[in-house]
C-alpha cells in the first residue's frame, strides 16, 4: 500500500515535471519577438520529444549506472535501452520503496530535457535550428546524464566526507544548462539591434502576459520538480518541500521587483517573473532541508541577483533574451552553496563540499561546451545570415509564420 | 461635400463619438493607425531606457454636407482635446460625388 500511494504521489510529479515544458515555451515566446515564435516552439518540442527518446536509450543507463564499490564515479553505463527488473516474471516491486523502475525513468526523464530547454531560451532569435538540435541530442543524450552521475547515480560528489548536496538540481539541472547557456551566447555574440553604438538597446518581448502565464505554469511544475525529488510521498518531507519551494519563489519576485524598482525607475515585470524563477531555482538546492524563513532569506537574495546579473550580462554585451543565464546559472550557483550556509547541513564542510560541486560541473561543462558548440561553430555555423535574423526564423528556417491571417 | 479626417486619442473616441452623434452626424468610418509625431514616449524594459515615436491613434473620415461642416468640426475641436501635446489633427477636403449603392441616387442626399 505504502508503494503504491509514494508511485502515485511522484507519477503526480512526473506529470507537473511535463508540464514545465509549456511553461519554458510560453515564458521563451514570450520575451521574445513574433518573427521567432515558430522556432522557439519547434526547439522545446524537439528538446522534449528527442530528450525523453534519447534517455530511454542511453541517458537513463549513464545517470544511473550502478558504479561498483571502489569505482572513480566519474563515468559508468549499464546498457542500452530500458529493461525492467523482474522477480518471477512480475515488475520486481521492491525496486524502490518510493516508486516503481518505470515510474523513475519517466521522472528523471522530464528532468533530463529542461537543461537544454533552458539553453534554447538564451539562443533565441539567432541559432541555427540544426546546429542547435544537434547540440540538444549531444548535450541531453549524453552530456546531462553523465554529469548526473557524479551525484545523483551515486558518482564521487555523493562520495565525498561530506557528500555534495543538490536536492532536486540548482546545479545538476539549472547551472548543468546554465553554463551551456553561458559559452553558447559569447560564442553566438548580441542579436542584430541589441547593441548600437555601443549601447545596449531594448528589444522588448512581443507577448508578455504569454510570459506570465509560463512563470506561474513553471511555478506549479515547481512542485512535481521539488515535490519529486524527495522520492517518496513522505508527508512531512513532501509539505516542507512544498513550502519552503513556494515561499522562496514569492521572495524571489517580491525583492526583485523591488530591486528593478529601486534601480531603474520601473515597475518591471519582466523582473518580477524573472524574479520568482530566480527563487526557484535558488531553493532547489536545499529545498528538504530549510526552514521558511531560510527560504525566505535564499529567495530574497535570489531576486537581487537576478536584477544584478541582468544589468550585469548586458553590461558585459552579451545577450541572453529571457534571463536564463541570471535564472539557471547564477541562482543555480546560489542555490548550491546556499546549501552549506542555511539550513540542516549548514557547516564549513558542506560550503566547501558545495564549493567542489559547483567547480566540478562549471568544469565539465564549460569545457563540453566549448567542444560541441565551438565544434559546431567551426564546421556547420551556428548563426543564421543577417537577412535571415532581420525577417525572422520562422520565415527562412521553417516557413512558416506563427500568426497567420 | 467635405471630407473630414481626424486623427484622435483612442482615449478620446468615446467622448468625441458622442459628441458628433449629438450634433447629428451619424454615420463615420475609422480605423486604428499607428503614426509619428511629437510626443515620445519613454519605456524601461528589462533596465534598459528606450522611447518609441510610434503612436497609436484612431482615424475617423466623415464626409458631410456643407452646412453640416462646422459644427462637425466644432464638435470634435471641443470633445477631443485634452489640451496636452498629442491631441492630434483635422483635414477637410472637397468631395466630388457621393453614391448609395442600395438605390444608385447620389449627391447630398446620400449622407442623410
Amino acid at each position: 500500500m505504502e508503494l503504491t500511494t509514494n508511485n502515485v504521489w511522484m507519477m503526480i510529479c512526473t506529470a507537473l515535471v511535463f508540464f514545465m515544458h509549456t511553461g519554458f515555451a510560453f515564458l521563451e515566446i514570450g520575451l521574445t519577438r513574433k518573427k521567432n515564435a515558430i522556432n522557439i516552439l519547434f526547439k522545446n518540442i524537439f528538446i522534449i520529444t528527442s530528450g525523453l527518446l534519447l534517455y530511454g536509450i542511453v541517458g537513463f543507463n549513464l545517470m544511473y549506472p550502478g558504479f561498483a564499490e571502489g569505482a572513480l564515479g566519474v563515468f559508468g553505463f549499464a546498457g542500452f535501452g530500458l529493461e525492467a527488473p523482474l522477480v518471477n516474471g512480475a515488475l520486481d516491486m521492491a525496486y524502490n520503496e518510493g516508486y516503481t523502475y518505470w515510474t523513475d525513468f519517466l521522472f528523471q526523464g522530464m528532468f533530463a530535457a529542461t537543461a537544454a530547454t533552458i539553453v534554447s531560451g538564451a539562443v533565441a532569435e539567432r541559432m541555427k535550428i540544426g546546429s542547435f538540435m544537434i547540440f540538444t541530442v549531444i548535450y541531453v543524450g549524453f552530456v546531462y546524464p553523465i554529469l548526473g552521475s557524479w551525484k545523483w547515480g551515486g558518482g564521487f560528489l555523493d562520495q565525498l566526507d561530506t557528500p555534495f548536496y543538490d536536492f532536486a538540481g540548482s546545479t545538476l539541472v539549472h547551472s548543468v544548462g546554465g553554463w551551456a547557456a553561458l559559452v553558447a551566447v559569447i560564442l553566438l555574440g548580441a542579436r542584430i539591434g541589441k547593441i548600437k553604438d555601443g549601447k545596449v538597446q531594448a528589444i522588448p518581448g512581443h507577448n508578455i502576459p504569454l510570459a506570465t502565464a509560463g512563470v506561474l505554469i513553471l511555478w506549479l511544475g515547481w512542485f512535481g520538480f521539488n515535490g519529486g525529488s524527495v522520492l517518496s510521498a513522505d508527508p512531512e518531507l513532501t509539505s516542507l518541500t512544498l513550502v519552503t519551494t513556494c515561499i522562496a519563489a514569492a521572495a524571489g519576485g517580491v525583492f526583485a521587483a523591488i530591486a528593478s524598482t529601486v534601480v531603474f525607475k520601473n515597475l518591471d515585470l519582466t523582473m518580477f517573473l524573472n524574479g520568482i524563477l530566480g527563487g526557484l531555482v535558488g531553493i532547489t538546492a536545499g529545498a528538504d532541508q530549510m526552514s521558511p524563513t531560510d527560504a525566505v532569506w535564499i529567495g530574497a537574495i535570489a531576486g537581487l541577483l537576478i536584477v544584478t546579473a541582468v544589468s550585469l550580462i548586458d553590461r558585459l554585451r552579451l545577450d541572453d533574451p529571457v534571463g536564463a543565464i541570471a535564472v539557471h546559472l547564477v541562482c543555480g550557483i546560489w542555490g548550491t552553496l546556499a546549501v552549506g550556509i542555511f539550513g540542516a547541513l549548514a557547516s564549513t564542510e558542506q560550503l566547501v563540499s558545495q564549493l567542489v560541486g559547483v567547480s566540478a560541473y562549471a568544469l565539465a561543462c564549460i569545457l563540453s561546451s566549448i567542444i560541441i558548440i565551438g565544434g559546431l561553430k567551426l564546421t556547420l555555423g551556428i548563426r543564421v545570415s543577417e537577412k535571415e535574423e532581420i525577417q525572422g526564423l520562422d520565415i527562412h528556417e521553417h516557413g512558416m509564420s506563427a500568426y497567420s491571417e | 461635400m467635405k471630407k473630414v479626417e481626424a486623427i484622435i486619442r483612442k482615449s478620446k473616441f468615446s467622448s468625441v463619438k458622442k459628441a458628433l452623434h449629438d450634433v447629428g452626424v451619424n454615420f463615420f468610418s475609422y480605423w486604428d493607425v499607428t503614426g509619428l509625431g511629437n510626443e515620445k514616449e519613454g519605456h524601461v524594459y528589462r533596465g534598459v531606457a528606450y522611447s518609441t515615436s510610434d503612436i497609436q491613434r484612431r482615424f475617423l473620415s466623415i464626409v458631410v454636407n456643407d452646412d453640416f461642416l462646422d459644427v462637425t468640426i466644432n464638435a470634435i475641436l471641443e470633445s477631443g482635446a485634452t489640451g496636452d501635446v498629442g491631441d492630434g489633427k483635422i483635414f477637410v477636403s472637397d468631395i466630388a460625388q457621393a453614391y448609395r449603392i442600395r438605390t444608385g441616387e447620389k449627391g447630398g442626399e446620400t449622407l442623410n
